[in-house]
């Protein structure tokens, strides 16, 4: 069974928005001074990549990337440069 | 449109590792780096679980009342491996983060031009 | 902007260019959307008889390979580890001022704590049912203890109180183990149990209780983690 893509296809279109936000976020952790601000558009490509995972029909691991990569990991770095510095020379 | 739905997820995975790379090679502050490590982290079980992906197939998880064939599911052996990755990684990553604590205490910087050879 | 221009950042942009465009020529090759993977079919076809779970995510990780996640929970052991070494002997020398949690936070994380272990409990009891597992509930239960640290002032996690459960747990997990190659079988983990009723709650033989094993083992560990991390800068 092959379903062939539609012009137009709903979720393809979701999928492209999506991982152009999350490469947009991701090359905006290069530019940021502020480690706080890089932090948290690391927490939004582990948010677009949920989604990504979703639509790859894989809801374990959607469900595990939304509570670790976007709740835990961000807390952990922020306990990190609460207890080092904030801002990247 | 045939590319997008082709490629449009093995570019979504290639471009984090990219990105992930870069700024692990040339970023000089180490909570960078780290961050770096997790954004390569990312894009690699990205790409893992679109290689297990079947056009038009649901995920493989049975339910009452549904009609599902092995057929039409998807590959379940990337997303066990992915599942325990994410975990692996966000520890192996907390990790990372303690040695940058300990460089900083005895060092006070997170340079790491400043902390001696360890970068070109 | 300043390092990316700079003779390094052309090196590594000029190095990870050839990197990038080797991955892709070699991941055109793979056809997106026909996977063609054998163990792959196999579990499909007959995980629902082997094992009774429907969740076949689920079956593949505690049940075909319940050794890798064995092995993958003693990294996890061995990474908290580690980290508590390193930070052992960590010195404050700056004393902070802390602020108190607003009322909003404060009352949110009275009221969101048992719920959010409530739905970690959820996830891993339902595992081989429904999405979720051992580890996103363990996550999901490492995380409502952050919610503590940032809500709650005051409460802590006792360090004691976590080994013991994280212990407790890994050592059921190889008694688990150990017990399948006694009764059930000739290989270490086997599923020893009835396998119940398809879709009931108590069903899949051990599943259920591997990945009751590892949800608390990963709370624990996650805990203890954001425990011994937030500790000095207290």
């Amino acid at each position: 069974m092959t379903i062939t893509a539609r012009k137009g296809d709903p979720m393809i279109i979701i999928a492209t928005v999506t991982v152009f936000f999350m490469l947009g976020a991701a090359v905006s952790i290069f530019f940021f001074k502020d480690l706080m601000n890089a932090v948290v558009a690391s927490s939004l490509v582990s948010l677009t990549a949920t989604v990504l995972f979703f639509l790859l029909q894989a809801p374990d691991v959607a469900m595990a990337e939304a509570a670790i990569g976007v709740a835990l990991v961000t807390g952990i770095f922020v306990i990190a440069i609460r207890r080092t510095e904030r801002f990247e020379k | 449109m045939i590319f997008l739905s082709e490629y449009i997820y093995y570019i979504g995975a290639i471009g984090l590792i990219f990105i992930g790379l870069l700024i692990v090679l040339v970023k000089r502050n180490l909570i960078k780096v780290v961050i770096g490590i997790n954004v390569l982290d990312t894009g690699v079980n990205l790409f893992l679980i679109s290689s297990g992906y079947l056009k038009g197939g649901t995920a493989p998880i049975y339910s009452p009342g549904s009609d599902a064939a092995p057929s039409t599911m998807v590959d379940p052996v990337p997303q066990a491996l992915v599942l325990t990755a994410i975990v692996i990684g966000a520890s192996v990553l907390a990790l990372a983060l303690s040695l940058g604590i300990k460089l900083y205490d005895h060092y006070e910087t997170l340079d790491l031009e400043e902390i001696r050879g360890q970068r070109w | 902007m300043r390092d990316i221009l700079s003779f390094r950042g052309f090196v590594a942009l000029f190095l990870l260019g050839i990197i990038v465009a080797g991955i892709s020529s070699a991941v055109g090759q793979i056809p997106f959307g026909q996977p063609d993977s054998e163990v792959g079919q196999l579990y499909l076809e007959n995980g629902l008889q082997d094992t009774g779970a429907p969740n076949l995510v689920t079956s593949v990780v505690a049940g075909y390979r319940a050794l890798d996640t064995l092995g993958e929970v003693v990294v996890l052991f061995v990474a908290a580890t580690g980290l508590s070494a390193v930070l052992a002997t960590s010195k404050r020398r700056v004393e902070r001022e802390l602020e108190d949690a607003s009322l909003v936070l404060k009352t949110g994380c009275r009221i969101f704590f048992p719920l959010i272990l409530l739905f970690g409990a959820y996830l891993f009891i339902h595992g081989h049912l429904t999405p979720g597992g051992g580890f996103q509930g363990g996550a999901v239960i490492g995380s409502a203890f952050l919610l503590v640290y940032l809500g709650c002032s005051g409460r802590r996690v006792s360090a004691d109180a976590a080994g013991a459960i994280e212990s407790l747990s890994g050592f059921g997990f190889v008694f688990l183990g150990l017990l399948g190659l006694l009764v059930g079988g000739s290989y270490f983990l086997s599923n020893f149990l009835p396998k119940g009723d398809l879709y009931e709650l108590i069903s899949a033989g051990i599943f259920p209780l591997i990945y009751i094993l590892i949800g608390l083992k990963v709370g624990s560990e996650f805990a203890g983690i954001v425990d011994s991390m937030i500790e000095e800068s207290k």
